[in-house]
């Protein structure tokens, strides 16, 4: 059994204007490699924290969260971000696209930064953006998709780079059920296979049924691992 | 990454265009208010520059700049001639005098006498007539925008433009008549005095009897002589004051810098164009990066380093200083080009386009080192904020 993601005893304390707020309160979490695993729980509970410190955008202030492996929090601010540009695909809530953009232009953008030529890494683009279906949409700007269609250009962004963990926060949150379950039904099936590891942040109990395994936190820590 | 800057930047047009405009904005006033100045100060020694032949300038050493005339002793032109050094030296008469016009009415002009023999010193570009004509008994030559407007005939119709003065045309100076045989281009003067241009000998019999009337002894130094060299024997040997035309010119203009107040009120209106221009396009970059701050965010996050981002960010503010510098200037030089035949004073040298490039370079400079600071800091961990 592969461990993508390891974390032990996790603390995260924000200081916000003076007052201490734990966030991560002892996080004691493996997440296994070719896995769905959902992060759960009421809002403010710490599920967003973790997946940054898992992404390695965020330095936890205690314990160890290996990723493949690796110790992020030791490794040199260089290094870190090469691990992160080759490794880690993010999904995000408000599908954060570049506005302009257009879908081949955002879904290339990882490739760029990890140095690949314009040229090459937009015809890469149009090929997983025809894998979502939106070959056809490949010039569209952003404001001229849908929600649903928005979130599949970002998640070929997350893809296009073939990276080990893709974390996808509040991917549904923005969609109505259906375009929901459609997108939740193409991260199974395009993102998902036994090299890549899907850490997906919601409270949306209507995907729940797609998790592999299901992480319900509470006040900092992790309550409860079902599956 | 270019690319991606450069979209980022054009992408949001009204804000694209916001900074430009702001920029372009400071780039004019940093140019067209100092090319005013420059064409205003320009003027103080405009005269010299248009008598243009002679090396040397001797005068009173009590005089402060080109038009404070100080007046010497005719024989004073004898003694600069009996310099070792000195090819040739003339006699000159600058004096301002009134001219009644043919309404009656008078009007003060800038009267120059040229040396009987030589006319040295004449107008640069004789428009009508020749320089050889005022030779003719009471000839003068008239510059044309003397001639045009402040010496011009009433007009028939009632508050229409005068009639310009023409050759053959006459007025009277000093109770004694002049008749214009010529009209010259000369350069505008400070006090936009109309300009009359007649012999030494004649110039003196328009100027009020006084003991002294010599103005400028204007010296030709002889071939391969050094002029700091000569200027100084002038001095020595005559007790005057000996300038090249480069230091007459810088002496008129200090004056005017050291004692009038257009420096300062120049200064002043160039400082507030920079200031507001730096405001207007600082703050609208800096909203520009703050609006974009997600996206550097989400770049940040998918691994694109500070550096780049600065590179960016950069390039973003070189881009927008160049369009914003390129329109403002090229403003400047189309207003320059609208006014080239009016009253107003320009001069646009290559010196103030390194200034004004200068000053955008500050601005954008300035705004992207706040913007780059603004993204250097950003946690990546914001783009899960919502």
């Amino acid at each position: 059994m592969n461990l993508a993601v390891r974390c032990q005893n996790v603390v995260k304390v924000y200081d916000t204007g003076g007052q201490k707020v734990t966030a991560l309160n002892g996080i004691n979490l493996d997440i296994i490699a070719g896995q769905l695993m959902m992060l759960v729980g009421p809002s403010g509970c710490g599920k967003t924290t973790l997946i940054s410190v898992i992404a390695g955008i965020l330095d936890q202030d205690e314990g160890l969260c290996e990723l493949f492996g690796e110790n992020l929090l030791t490794m040199r601010s260089k290094d870190k971000l090469n691990f992160r540009a080759k490794n880690i695909g993010f999904v995000f809530q408000a599908f954060n696209l570049l506005p302009s953009l257009n879908a081949a232009e955002n879904v290339s953008v990882p490739l760029i930064i990890n140095g690949m030529k314009r040229t090459e890494a937009e015809r890469k683009a149009i090929t997983l953006l025809e894998q979502v279906g939106l070959g056809a949409r490949w010039k569209s700007l952003p404001s001229q998709l849908s929600g649903g269609q928005q979130q599949r250009v970002a998640i070929a962004r997350a893809l296009v780079h073939n990276p080990r963990l893709i974390v996808c926060d509040e991917p549904t949150s923005a969609l109505d059920h259906e375009t929901g379950r459609n997108v939740m039904k193409l991260l199974k099936d395009v993102a998902l296979h036994k090299d890549r590891t899907l850490v997906i942040v919601t409270h949306d109990a209507r995907i729940f049924d797609f998790a592999d395994r299901i992480a319900e936190m509470d006040d900092g820590h992790i309550v409860e691992v079902k599956g | 990454m270019n690319h991606i800057a450069l979209k980022m930047l054009m992408g949001d047009t009204g804000k694209y265009i916001g900074i430009v405009m702001g920029l372009t904005f400071a780039s004019l006033i940093m140019t067209q208010q100092p090319a005013i100045f420059l064409g205003i100060m320009s003027r103080t020694y405009s005269f010299i520059t248009d008598v243009g032949l002679p090396d040397i300038w001797v005068i009173d050493p009590k005089v402060q700049f080109v038009d404070d005339i100080k007046p010497m002793q005719d024989t004073e032109l004898y003694r600069v001639r009996g310099i070792s050094g000195v090819e040739w030296a003339m006699p000159m008469y600058k004096g301002l005098l009134k001219a009644r016009l043919t309404d009656g009415t008078f009007q003060t002009c800038n009267v120059v006498g040229l040396d009987d023999a030589t006319l040295i010193g004449g107008p640069p570009v004789m428009l009508e007539g020749k320089m050889d004509d005022l030779r003719r008994s009471d000839s003068v030559i008239v510059d044309i925008d003397g001639a045009s407007e402040k010496l011009g005939k009433p007009s028939l119709i009632p508050g229409g433009k005068p009639v310009p003065l023409k050759i053959g045309d006459s007025l009277e100076l000093n109770d004694r008549r002049a008749i214009v045989v010529g009209i010259a281009k000369v350069t505008r003067t400070f006090q936009s005095q109309p300009v009359i241009y007649t012999t030494y000998s004649r110039a003196k019999s328009y100027a009020p009897k006084e003991r002294k009337l010599l103005s400028f002894v204007l010296v030709k130094a002889k071939k391969g002589q050094d002029l700091v060299e000569l200027t100084r024997r002038i001095r020595e040997s005559t007790g005057l004051a000996a300038y090249t035309q480069a230091d007459f010119k810088t002496l008129t203009f200090e004056y005017f810098i050291h004692n009038t107040g257009i420096p300062i009120n120049f200064g002043t209106s160039v400082l507030l164009g920079f200031i507001v221009g730096a405001a207007i396009a600082g703050q609208t970059f800096y909203n520009f990066t703050l609006g974009n701050i997600m996206q550097f965010g989400v770049l940040k996050a998918m691994g694109t380093s500070n550096w780049i981002l600065l590179r960016m960010i950069l390039l973003q503010a070189v881009l927008v200083g160049s369009i914003g510098y390129g329109l403002g200037v090229g403003l400047t030089a189309l207003f320059g080009f609208a006014m080239r035949h009016t009253i107003l004073a320009f001069k646009f040298p290559w010196q103030l386009l390194l200034f004004s490039g200068a000053g955008i370079s500050l601005i954008c400079a300035f705004a992207a080192i706040i913007s780059i600071l603004k993204v250097i800091r950003l946690e990546p961990a914001i783009v899960f904020k919502g």
